[in-house]
C-alpha cells in the first residue's frame, strides 16, 4: 500500500476536551504516505492527546480522522496491523528480555520471528536481546520499544516523544534509528519537544501550542518565512563597529565585549568582505532556527 | 489462538523469573502448612500423666496403659503437691492392697477419664484376684472416624488459601501494572481480541494453582507430615480449578477499580484474609458461634475448602460435588460477568 503517494492520514477540525481543559481544540493535518511529519510544542500542547485519537485509543468531541481510508474510531481490528505504535511510557511486558518482548509483540499479530535480528540490529541491540527489559538502559529502553511498535511491518509508525528524557547521545543514536526506518518507506507521525530534533528529521512539521497548531510546514520554509537575519559572529574586536556597518548588506552591528555580532539578511556579500580583511578566524555563523519561528509566533521563548 | 499463547507464555515467564512471587505464592504458603503441620502432629493424643507411688499390679497395669504416662514418686507427699499446683491430673498413691487416688478437681473432664481408668485397672486387678473367668467380654476395635489430623485438615486449607491470594493477588497486580504501563493499551492497538488476553491470564492463574497443588500435596505426602489422600482425591480436581476461577474472577474486579499496585494489594489482603480465617483455612469453622459459620457460607473460599476437604482426605462420592461445584461456578459467573463490565483499559 504504501508509495502511491496518497494521504495516508486526513485530519480534520478534531478537538477533544477533558472537562474544562480543551487539549486540542481544531486540529487539521494531512501526512502523505512515505513522510516523516513531526508534531512539536513545549508539554501541554495537547501533541499526544491529538496522536492518540489518530491512532483510534480516543474518539474526538468533534472533526473527522481518517486513517488509511478508515475512521480509526471505534477500535478497527483490521486496521491495526498497518499501523505501529510506540507510546509515551514504555510498555513492556514483566522479566522478558529484549528479544522476548519482539517476539510476543510481533506474535500478537500474528508476524514470524524471522525478523527479530533484523529488528534488533536496526534499532542497535543486537547485542542487548537477552538482556531483560528492566536492565536496559533509557535509551535502550526507547529504542526497543520503537523496535516493538516494528516488529510486525505496519505501514505507518507513531511514535510519542521517542527521545524524551534521553542524554545527547542517546538521542542522536535514536537519530539514526528513526532515519533508517525513514528509508525502509514508512510513514512516520512523531511527537516531540526537542525543536532542533525536528528541524534535523522531519519533512513537514506542526507547530502546536495550546490544543492547536500554529504553523505547519517544511522546517526550513518555516525557517525562510520567519525572514529573520543571519548572525555572523567574531571575536570581540576583531574590526571596528563602524567599520563593519559600513559593509554591504549588513543590517546591525554590536558588539557586547566578548563577541561582535553581525545582523545581516545578505551574508554573502558579508562573509566576502570579511574574508578580503582576513578575519575569518573563530567565525560562526547562526542562522534563524524553529526556536526563532517559536518565539515569533508565541511571543515567548521556548520552553521545553 | 497465538495471541493467547504467546500472552500465557509471557506471563508463565514473568511468573517464574519473579522471586518474590514465588515466595509468597510457594514459599510462603508451604511454611504454614510446614510450621502448623509440624507443631500439631501429635495434636489430640496427648497422654493422661499420673502420679504413680508404691508399687504393685496395679501401678503395673497403669503403667501399661499406652495412653497414659506415669511418673513415679518415693513419697505420697510429693506426688499430691504435684496434683495441687495443677502440673498433674492425678495421684495414685498404691500401698498393698489400697489404692488412694487423688485428682485434681479443676477440670471436670480430666478428673472424669483419671477416676475411670484409675478405677477400671482397680476392677480389673479384683477380678483377676478372685481367680474368676470375667462373665461379661468386652471386644475392642478402632473405627476410622472423620475427624481429621493436622495434616489431613490443613493441607486442603492452605492450598485453598494459596490459590485464593495468587489469583486475587497476581490478577489484580498484573491488571494494574499492564495499565500503568500502557501494556493494556498497546494490547489494544494491537489486532488481538480482549478475551484473549484475559483468558491467557486465566491460563497462567490456573497454571500456578496447579503448581502449587502439586508443591504442596507432594510435600504433605512426605513421611513426615503424612497426608493420605482419600481415594476419590481427583474429584477434588473440579472444586479447585473452579475455586482458582473464582478467585480470578475477584482479582479481576479488583485490577479494574484498583489504580495503583498498593491500592490492589491492599484491597486484595483485605478480601483474602478474612475470608481466609472465616472458611477455615487455618483452624475448624465449626467452633465458631453459628452466625459466623452462616457469615462463612458467602466466601468462596469456605466452599473451595469444603469442596477440597471432601474428596482429599475425606473420601466422599461424587454426589458431594454439587453444591460447592455450583456455589463457586456460580460465583465465577457472576463476578466475572461485573468484572468484565468494569474492566478499563485506560488509565483515564
Amino acid at each position: 500500500m504504501t508509495g502511491n503517494g496518497g494521504d495516508a492520514i486526513v485530519v480534520s477540525g478534531i478537538r477533544k476536551s477533558y472537562g474544562d481543559l480543551t487539549a486540542v481544540d481544531g486540529v487539521s493535518f494531512t501526512v502523505a504516505e512515505g513522510e516523516f511529519f513531526g508534531i512539536l510544542g513545549p508539554n501541554g500542547a495537547g501533541k499526544t492527546t491529538t496522536l492518540e485519537m489518530v491512532e483510534g485509543l480516543r474518539e474526538p468531541d468533534a472533526g473527522s480522522v481518517t486513517l488509511l481510508g478508515q475512521n480509526p474510531w471505534p477500535r478497527k481490528v483490521d486496521l491495526l496491523p498497518r499501523i505501529g505504535v510506540q507510546l509515551q511510557a514504555s510498555a513492556f511486558f514483566d522479566k522478558l528480555t529484549a528479544r522476548e518482548q519482539l517476539e510476543t509483540f510481533s506474535s500478537l499479530y500474528g508476524s514470524g520471528t524471522r525478523n527479530i535480528d533484523e529488528m534488533l540490529e536496526v534499532v542497535g541491540l543486537a547485542d542487548k536481546a537477552d538482556t531483560r527489559e528492566d536492565k536496559l538502559s533509557g535509551g535502550q529502553r526507547q529504542r526497543l520499544s520503537i523496535a516493538c511498535a516494528l516488529a510486525h511491518d505496519p505501514d505507518i509508525v507513531f511514535l510519542d516523544e521517542p527521545t524524551a528524557a534521553l542524554d545527547p547521545q542517546a538521542r542522536r543514536n535514536l537519530w539514526d534509528v528513526l532515519r533508517e526506518i525513514r528509508s525502509r518507506g514508512k510513514t512516520i507521525v512523531y511527537t516531540t519537544h526537542y525543536l532542533d530534533e525536528a528541524e534535523v528529521l522531519c519533512d513537514r512539521v506542526a507547530i502546536m501550542d495550546h490544543g492547536t497548531i500554529l504553523a505547519m510546514d517544511t522546517p526550513a520554509a518555516l525557517v525562510r518565512g520567519l525572514d529573520a537575519p543571519t548572525h555572523i559572529m567574531l571575536e570581540h574586536g576583531a574590526l571596528r563597529l563602524d567599520e563593519v556597518r559600513g559593509f554591504a548588506g549588513v543590517d546591525d552591528a554590536t558588539d557586547d565585549g566578548t563577541t561582535l555580532t553581525i545582523s545581516t539578511r545578505k551574508p554573502a556579500p558579508v562573509l566576502g568582505a570579511l574574508a578580503e580583511r582576513g578575519t575569518l578566524d573563530g567565525l560562526q555563523v547562526r542562522t534563524a532556527t524553529l526556536e526563532d519561528v517559536f518565539l515569533e509566533l508565541t511571543g515567548r521563548e521556548y520552553r521545553a | 489462538m497465538s495471541a493467547f499463547k504467546s500472552l500465557s507464555v509471557a506471563g508463565a515467564k514473568a511468573f517464574v523469573r519473579d522471586k518474590a512471587a514465588l515466595f509468597f505464592i510457594l514459599l510462603f504458603p508451604l511454611m504454614f502448612l510446614v510450621i502448623f503441620g509440624l507443631l500439631f502432629r501429635d495434636s489430640g493424643t496427648d497422654k493422661i500423666k499420673l502420679a504413680v507411688v508404691g508399687d504393685s499390679p496395679v501401678a503395673q497395669a497403669l503403667r501399661q496403659i499406652p495412653a497414659v504416662e506415669t511418673q513415679s514418686f518415693d513419697n505420697a507427699d510429693a506426688a499430691i503437691e504435684k496434683v495441687k499446683s495443677g502440673d498433674l491430673p492425678g495421684a495414685v498413691i498404691v500401698n498393698g492392697t489400697d489404692v488412694q487416688l487423688r485428682f485434681a478437681a479443676s477440670d471436670q473432664t480430666k478428673a472424669g477419664i483419671v477416676n475411670g481408668l484409675v478405677s477400671s485397672v482397680v476392677d480389673k486387678a479384683n477380678i483377676a484376684a478372685t481367680g474368676q473367668p470375667p462373665r461379661f467380654s468386652l471386644r475392642q476395635s478402632q473405627v476410622e472416624d472423620s475427624s481429621l489430623n493436622a495434616i489431613q485438615y490443613l493441607t486442603p486449607g492452605i492450598l485453598s488459601w494459596a490459590v485464593a491470594s495468587a489469583g486475587v493477588f497476581g490478577t489484580a497486580m498484573t491488571f494494574v501494572q499492564w495499565r500503568k504501563k500502557q501494556v493494556l493499551r498497546r494490547l489494544w492497538l494491537a489486532p488481538v481480541s480482549p478475551t484473549s488476553v484475559l483468558l491467557s491470564r486465566v491460563g497462567v492463574t490456573l497454571g500456578i494453582a496447579v503448581v502449587q497443588a502439586v508443591v504442596f500435596v507432594g510435600i504433605a505426602s512426605l513421611p513426615m507430615f503424612g497426608l493420605r489422600l482419600a481415594g476419590t482425591w481427583w474429584l477434588a480436581i473440579p472444586v479447585f480449578l473452579l475455586g482458582a476461577l473464582a478467585f480470578f474472577t475477584i482479582g479481576m474486579l479488583i485490577g479494574s477499580f484498583a489504580k495503583t499496585e498498593e491500592a490492589s494489594t491492599a484491597a486484595a489482603q483485605i478480601v483474602v484474609l478474612p475470608m481466609a480465617f472465616l472458611s477455615g483455612t487455618f483452624f475448624p469453622i465449626d467452633r465458631a458461634p453459628g452466625w459466623l459459620q452462616t457469615v462463612s457460607q458467602i466466601f468462596p473460599l469456605r466452599h473451595m475448602n469444603d469442596g477440597m476437604q471432601d474428596f482429599l482426605v475425606r473420601g466422599k462420592g461424587i454426589e458431594a460435588l454439587l453444591l460447592p461445584g455450583g456455589i463457586l461456578l456460580g460465583f465465577t459467573l457472576v463476578v466475572g460477568f461485573i468484572a468484565a463490565k468494569v474492566f478499563r483499559w485506560e488509565g483515564n
